[in-house]
C-alpha cells in the first residue's frame, strides 16, 4: 500500500461515524461501554452527529423507535456489548412487532475473543435473530461501511423493521479506506412495490358489488405514508372505515365515515359493522388477535380483500379471498384509478340501509362514561387533552388502560403522532419514545400518557430529559393499580387482585422536582382542564402531571377472551349523560 | 401432508440458524434438513422435509422467503421430483452365515460394501427414504452397530430447476 492510500485510511470508529453522516443520520441514542470506546471517541471528535445519552439501553432503543415512528426516518441506537446488547433486546423486539425502521449497533468483544466467554460477551446476533428483520456481525473493517449501508437499506425498505449490526472492538480501531456506497444491491432481497393489476381489478369489482362493506386499515398505512390515498379511497367509496390501534391518525377521526377503532377495546359500531359486513377491505393490517377476537367468530359473512406489503401477513390468521401484495400507496393509487375508470357503480340503496344500521349501533354511544363522578375519570383527562391540543400533539403512551383510553378519546388529526407499543405491549416504552419524538420535533408539543405502573419501568429517563432539555408533558393516570391486569382480575378472577396493587408509590412530584422538572398533582375533576392548560403552556420545561384517578374505572367496551366482535361488554355508564 | 422444500440461500455464517430458528420459533416441524454449498460457493442448497396442513406449508414458504438470506425456494412436492437419501450402516458380521446373508441383501438393495474388517461391514446405500427403511427392516436388527443417514435431497424432474 502506498503512502497516499494510507493517508485516506481511517479507523473503524471514524468509518462508523462518517457512514452514519453519509446516510443522513443526525441523531443517535446510546450508552457507552468498553466495546464501543473507539466509536465514542470518534463521536467526540465531530459535531455533525448528535448523540443523546440515555440512562438505560432499553431507553436508547425506545427513543430511537419514537424518533423513527414520528419522522419515518430510521432510528439509530448504539449500545455496548454484553449487558448493553441484552438491555436493548426489549426495545428491538418492540420495534420488530410494530415494523419500525431502526438500525441498532452493538459493540462486541474483539474478534479474537469471540466465543471465549470474554468479559461482557454475548452472542448479540444469536440473541437478536428472532426479533430483528436481519442482523450482521462485521468481522473486517473493510466490510463496515457497506454493511451499515445494507442495514439501513433493509431497515427502511419493504416492510420496515429493526436491523442489528454487531461490531467487534478491533474492527473499530483497525483501518480501511472509507467509501460509503450510494446504493446497495442484495440479490436475495427484492421488496415488492406494485400490486398485481389483475388482483386489483378483481378487488375493485368485489368492493363495488358489496352491500355491507367496511374498510379496516392498520399501521401499514402510516408506515407506508399512504394517508392521502386511504382518505381518497374511503371518500370515493363512501364506505365506513375502522382502524386498528396502530392505524389511528391516518384517517380524520371526526369524519362521519370513521366508526372508530376496532378490536378488544374498539367501538361497538366498528365491531358490529365488522361482524355484519359482507366485504372486508383490509389495508396494511395484519389480523392480530386483539383485533379479530376469536377467529371462529370473525366476520362470518365477509369476503376479504387484503392489501399488504408482506406476503407472510396474508392468510396467516384469517384466510383471505383476494390478496394483493404491494406497497400500500401504489396499490391504493391503482385501486382508485381502477374504480374511477370502471362503469360499475356501488349499490347506493344497499349502502343507505347499511349506514342506517351503523347509525343505530353508533347511537349506543359506547364511549360514554360517568361525567358526574366526584373522582377524576381517565376518559375525561384524555378528552380534555384532545380538545386542548386539537388532536395535533404527539402522544406517546405506555401500555395498559391509559393506552386504550388514549386510543379511544384522543382524536389524532395526523399520522405519525400516535406513538405506542401495539404489538409487543412494552411497558416502559412511553417516556423514552417521547424523548425520541421531542428530539426529532423540538418545537412541537410532545405528551407522554402513562400509568403509575408503566412510568416506573423507565423512570430513569427523567434524567436524560433534564440533560437534553426535553420539555415533554407527562400525563400520568395514577390509580395505584396495574389497571389493565386488575380489570381482568375483576372481570374474570372474582376480584382476586393478585399483585396488581402498587403499594409504596413514590411522591412523583418530588421525584420529578429532584430531576429538575415541574411536578403537578391533580385530584379533582374541576381542576383537570386548568391543570392541563397550565402544563401544556409551559414550553421549556418537562411537566410531570400526576392525575389521581378513579381506581375502579375500567376500559369499555370490551371483547372478552374467546368472544367475537358481536359479543361486546358495554360499560354500565353508556346510558348516562 | 409431507412437503419437500428446496432452498437456495447465501452461504454465510448464521444462515442455517436463521432457517432452523424460524422453524422452532414458529412451531413448525422439521423431519430432515440437509445443506451444503453449491457449484457457486457463495450459495448453499438446502432441502427441508416438513409436515403440515396446506395453510402451514404456505406460511412456511412465505416465512422462509422473508428471510433476507434466502435467495429462492421451491416446494418440490408441487411437481414431480426425485428424492434421494444416502445411508451408511455398520453391521456385525462375525459369522460366515451373517457375511453371506448381508452381502446378499446389499446386492438385492443395490448397495455396496465400502469397508470390511474381521467383524464388521460398512454398507453404503442410496435411495428413497422408504427403500432405506425397508433395508433396515430386512436385516437382523441385532447385527446393526450404527446407522448414519444424510437426510433427504431433492430435485425437480424435467427442465424445471432452482437456480439464480
Amino acid at each position: 500500500m502506498n503512502k497516499a492510500n494510507e493517508a485516506e485510511m481511517m479507523i473503524g470508529g471514524d468509518i462508523f461515524v462518517n457512514a452514519l453522516i453519509a446516510e443522513g443520520v443526525e441523531h443517535i441514542f446510546g450508552y457507552p461501554g468498553g466495546a464501543t470506546l473507539h466509536i465514542y471517541d470518534a463521536i467526540f471528535k465531530q459535531n455533525k452527529l448528535q448523540h443523546i445519552l440515555v440512562r438505560h439501553e432499553q431507553g436508547a432503543v425506545h427513543a430511537a423507535d419514537g424518533y423513527a415512528r414520528s419522522t419515518g426516518k430510521p432510528g439509530v441506537a448504539l449500545v455496548t456489548s454484553g449487558p448493553g446488547a441484552t438491555n436493548a433486546i426489549t426495545g428491538i423486539a418492540t420495534a420488530y412487532l410494530d415494523s419500525s425502521p431502526m438500525v441498532i449497533i452493538t459493540g462486541q468483544v474483539p474478534t479474537a475473543l469471540i466465543g471465549n466467554d470474554a468479559f461482557q460477551e454475548v452472542d448479540a446476533v444469536g440473541i437478536s435473530r428472532p426479533c430483528t428483520k436481519h442482523n450482521f456481525l462485521v468481522k473486517d473493517v473493510k466490510d463496515l461501511a457497506e454493511t451499515l449501508k445494507k442495514a439501513f437499506y433493509i431497515a427502511t425498505t419493504g416492510r420496515p423493521g429493526p436491523v442489528l449490526v454487531d461490531i467487534p472492538k478491533d474492527v473499530t480501531i483497525n483501518r480501511a479506506v472509507f467509501e460509503y456506497p450510494e446504493t446497495v444491491e442484495i440479490r436475495s432481497y427484492k421488496p415488492v412495490v406494485s400490486g398485481h393489476l389483475g388482483q386489483i381489478r378483481k378487488a375493485a369489482d368485489m368492493m363495488l358489488s358489496a352491500k355491507r362493506p367496511i374498510i379496516y386499515s392498520g399501521g401499514g398505512v402510516v408506515l407506508g405514508n399512504s394517508t392521502k390515498e386511504l382518505i381518497d379511497l374511503t371518500r370515493l367509496l363512501g364506505y365506513p372505515i375502522t382502524q386498528t390501534l396502530m392505524g389511528l391518525g391516518s384517517y380524520p377521526p371526526t369524519d362521519k365515515q370513521f366508526v372508530g377503532m376496532l378490536g378488544m377495546h374498539g367501538t361497538y359500531e366498528a365491531n358490529m359493522a365488522m361482524h355484519e359486513s359482507d366485504v372486508l377491505i383490509a389495508i396494511g393490517a395484519r389480523f392480530e388477535d386483539r383485533v379479530t377476537g376469536v377467529l371462529e367468530k370473525f366476520c362470518p359473512y365477509a369476503k376479504i380483500i387484503h392489501i399488504d406489503i408482506d406476503p407472510s401477513s396474508i392468510s396467516k390468521n384469517v384466510k383471505v379471498d383476494i390478496p394483493i401484495v404491494g406497497a400500500v400507496d401504489q396499490v391504493l393509487q391503482d385501486l382508485i384509478q381502477t374504480i374511477k375508470e370502471t362503469d360499475q357503480k356501488s349499490d347506493a340503496g344497499a349502502l343507505t340501509t347499511w349506514w342506517k344500521q351503523i347509525e343505530t349501533w353508533r347511537a349506543k354511544n359506547c364511549l360514554n362514561y360517568d361525567r358526574n363522578s366526584p373522582l377524576i375519570k381517565p376518559q375525561f383527562v384524555l378528552e380534555k387533552l384532545s380538545q386542548l391540543t386539537e388532536g395535533n400533539a404527539f402522544v406517546a403512551s405506555d401500555v395498559g388502560q391509559h393506552q386504550m383510553f388514549v386510543a379511544q378519546y384522543y382524536q389524532f388529526a395526523q399520522p405519525r403522532h400516535w406513538i405506542n407499543s401495539g404489538g409487543l405491549g412494552t411497558m416502559g416504552f412511553g417516556l423514552p419514545a417521547a424523548m425520541g419524538v421531542q428530539i426529532a420535533h423540538p418545537d412541537e408539543t410532545v405528551v407522554c400518557v402513562t400509568g403509575d405502573g408503566s412510568i416506573q419501568m423507565c423512570i430513569q429517563e427523567l434524567s436524560t430529559c433534564q440533560q437534553f432539555d426535553l420539555p415533554i408533558k407527562i400525563i400520568m393516570l395514577n390509580n395505584g393499580y396495574l389497571g389493565m391486569v386488575r380489570q381482568w382480575q375483576e372481570l374474570f378472577y372474582d376480584k382476586r387482585y393478585s399483585h396488581t396493587y402498587m403499594e409504596a408509590l413514590p411522591d412523583f412530584i418530588k421525584l420529578a422536582e429532584s430531576y429538575g422538572h415541574i411536578g403537578m398533582r391533580i385530584e379533582k375533576p374541576s381542576e383537570v382542564e386548568n391543570a392541563l392548560a397550565e402544563g401544556l403552556a409551559i414550553k421549556d420545561r418537562l411537566v410531570f402531571m400526576d392525575f389521581v384517578i378513579d381506581q375502579d374505572e375500567m376500559v369499555y367496551p370490551m371483547i372478552a377472551a374467546g368472544k367475537g366482535h358481536h359479543e361486546m361488554l358495554l360499560s354500565p355508564e353508556r346510558e348516562l349523560a | 401432508m409431507r412437503h419437500t422444500i428446496s432452498i437456495l440461500l447465501e452461504n454465510e455464517a448464521g444462515a442455517l440458524s436463521r432457517v432452523a430458528g424460524l422453524f422452532s420459533a414458529r412451531g413448525y416441524n422439521i423431519e430432515s434438513l440437509t445443506v451444503a454449498p453449491t457449484e457457486d460457493p457463495s450459495m448453499s442448497r438446502m432441502t427441508i422435509v416438513t409436515k403440515g396442513t396446506d395453510e402451514i406449508i404456505e406460511q412456511i414458504t412465505k416465512q422462509l422467503n422473508k428471510l433476507i438470506d434466502v435467495i429462492k425456494l421451491i416446494d418440490l412436492t408441487e411437481g414431480i421430483h426425485i428424492e434421494r437419501e444416502l445411508m451408511l450402516v455398520k453391521v456385525n458380521v462375525s459369522t460366515a452365515h451373517h457375511r453371506e446373508e448381508i452381502k446378499r441383501f446389499v446386492d438385492i438393495f443395490r448397495g455396496s460394501i465400502i469397508d470390511v474388517n474381521e467383524t464388521n461391514y460398512t454398507i453404503e446405500m442410496t435411495g428413497t427414504a422408504d427403500k432405506l427403511d425397508a433395508f433396515i427392516k430386512t436385516i437382523d436388527s441385532t447385527l446393526i452397530l450404527e446407522v448414519v443417514r444424510s437426510g433427504i435431497l431433492g430435485i425437480a424432474r424435467g427442465s424445471k430447476s432452482l437456480h439464480l
